[in-house]
């Protein structure tokens, strides 16, 4: 039965994306009103008047283009002429130094916090107020400090991730059974074998939650930050190539912003599944 | 009076309620054991047993007194004292090898991975799960998971049991064979323990003491009943003996009525010097306090159709 369901749901998936790519292909066809115009004027004017092209890519378009990107992934012709290979490596690198910092700092401070009802108050008030900031907000403060652009998007992915992680580490640590903290009192085991023994494993699927929740985060947030900082990556990529007004590019790029995020988003999903314990 | 292998000494656990005043428990609870003995509590809910077992197991601290172990007053959990929990407690990310091993490779610390499996497998073994090692306690059943929570238990080589209403959760005929098992090992190792149960029966098959309860809050000790039955009785023909139904009865008049009007009834109860209760024996049936105390407790199992 899953399986047939299975097959059922894939061939839906297909129909559906036959029938967008299809009416893609009808909206952006050639418009069939074509100017006259001396040959001169044509060479100023777009495909779109000339030609009667749409001004919108259609799928061939997108399709070709794509195609010659992955042929060249990682080619290297200058700062604004870089291989899409090389962008993504960019922004991966710029989410990965910035998360792994902040599963560094969040994870740690999350547990001290969740094993302390002290600290859970103390900081309560610090952490409602910096939650909610736009991590873009933290940019100008990041660049007028760190004075590098590059490390300023660093930071600004490492403000972003941290707070789910934190909290979620928080509410996993002090959420953990009574009776399996009673068990472990019991067989006098002490703090900290308690904390890795008992308190990590009870805590784990919540922390790995909040470090999935993370992880989109900081990289819907990355491309942002890149089209402010310039210079690489993905984010750069699609600002550049809006200003070379080649929407076929925009799209391409939108397209694999979108995977990247699904195959980060599958990782931590089987992290999670991993620790997940049935009860 | 026989060695106090465990002492209760008037503790009290009180509770600050709503407005500045406090709600008590119980307070001023006096309670001894001697080494080898099984004991079990009875009473209604809120009277506080839960409470008592936590503070011997050290899980929780009394508002007054002090419970004595061994000729030592305890502070906070001991290995010496291990519990088995109403809920199993199992730790469900670990088999049922390493729930065990767990406890075991945190009494001896330093024995190696091969030495905690050797004694892990007999503990196991003894509660006759071999061949479920390397199961989750998700994959195991109600009856499964508290034999783990027993062997668990018992791999520290404890001092003393506590239980808290460790078969409640069990269905008849599981909670037999758990009790059974039970029996078994407490009489082979010569094990202490001390166990809340509602079942007046468990209480009857296990017990060599039972401690009735009245209710709470306010609760206090009424009564220690001794049972009459002998050493070696099995839980198939409890209800032939003589004495079974005397006492049964005697502990079914305290639930129903007694636990309530206790209080009122007997205002010179004395928590240090609890009456004992002996089933049948007519003239022994309060072994400490008053003439006129004598006159007020019924006399229970002095039938004579009943007693032996």
């Amino acid at each position: 039965m899953t399986s047939s369901l299975r097959l059922r749901a894939g061939l839906v998936s297909i129909a559906l994306l036959a029938a967008f790519l299809g009416i893609w292909y009808l909206a952006t066809r050639s418009t069939a009103s074509v100017a006259t115009m001396s040959p001169e004027y044509a060479k100023l004017m777009g495909l779109t008047a000339t030609q009667g092209k749409s001004a919108m890519p259609g799928p061939l378009d997108v399709g070709a283009k794509l195609w010659e990107h992955l042929k060249r992934p990682f080619y290297d012709n200058g700062p604004n002429d870089k291989g899409l290979g090389i962008q993504l490596a960019y922004s991966i690198a710029r989410v990965g130094t910035g998360y792994l910092m902040a599963v560094l700092v969040a994870i740690p401070l999350g547990f001290l916090i969740g094993m302390s009802p002290l600290l859970s108050r103390a900081l309560d008030p610090f952490i409602q107020v910096l939650k909610p900031i736009s991590p873009l907000a933290w940019m100008p403060l990041a660049l007028y400090t760190i004075k590098d652009s590059s490390i300023s998007a660093i930071f600004v992915i490492f403000i972003c991730s941290i707070w789910p992680m934190l909290l979620n580490t928080v509410f996993g640590v002090a959420s953990v059974r009574k009776e399996w903290i009673n068990v472990a009192r019991t067989l006098e085991v002490g703090t900290i074998r308690r904390a890795f023994t008992v308190i990590l494993p009870a805590a784990a699927p919540t922390i790995l939650t909040g470090m999935r929740i993370s992880i989109g985060i900081a990289w819907l947030v990355i491309v942002a930050a890149e089209m402010l900082v310039g210079g690489t990556g993905i984010g750069y990529f699609v600002w550049n190539e809006w200003n070379n007004l080649s929407i076929t590019n925009v799209i391409i790029a939108i397209l694999l912003i979108g995977i990247v995020g699904m195959l980060l988003d599958q990782i931590l999903a089987r992290f999670t599944r991993m620790v997940t314990f049935p009860e | 009076m026989t060695d106090k292998f465990i002492s209760i000494e008037g503790i009290a656990k009180r509770y600050p309620g709503s407005g500045g005043a406090t709600t008590t428990i119980f307070e001023n609870l006096w309670l001894s054991m001697a080494r080898g003995e099984f004991a079990c509590v009875i009473g209604h809910s809120g009277c506080g047993k839960t409470t008592v077992l936590n503070i011997l197991a050290g899980l929780d601290a009394p508002s007054e007194g002090a419970v004595i172990v061994d000729g030592q007053a305890i502070s906070g959990t001991s290995l010496d004292r291990a519990v088995i929990f109403q809920s199993h407690a199992l730790l469900p990310w670990r088999t049922v090898l390493g729930n065990v091993a767990y406890a075991v490779s945190s009494k001896w610390r330093s024995w190696d991975r091969a030495k905690v499996k050797t004694h892990t497998q007999t503990f196991i073994d003894l509660v006759g799960l071999t061949g479920s090692e390397h199961k989750r306690p998700s994959e195991l059943s109600g009856g499964m998971k508290q034999r783990v929570g027993i062997a668990r238990a018992l791999s520290i080589t404890p001092k003393m049991m506590l239980m808290d209403e460790p078969f409640s959760a069990l269905d008849a005929l599981t909670r037999g064979t758990l009790q059974d098992e039970v029996r078994r090992i407490c009489l082979q190792t010569g094990q202490t323990a001390f166990m809340i149960t509602h079942d007046v029966d468990e209480a009857i098959y296990l017990a060599d003491k039972i401690f009735l309860m009245t209710n709470g809050p306010g609760a206090m000790l009424a009564e220690v009943v001794e049972n009459p039955l002998p050493r070696d009785r099995a839980r198939t023909d409890l209800h032939r003996h003589p004495l079974y139904y005397a006492l049964r009865n005697h502990i079914i008049d305290f639930l129903v009525t007694r636990s309530k009007t206790f209080v009122a009834e007997q205002p010179d109860h004395d928590p240090r010097n609890v009456p004992t209760v002996h089933i049948g024996k007519p003239g022994l049936t309060i072994a400490s306090g008053s003439e006129e105390q004598q006159r007020q407790i019924r006399t229970p199992g002095t039938n004579p159709g009943l007693s032996a």
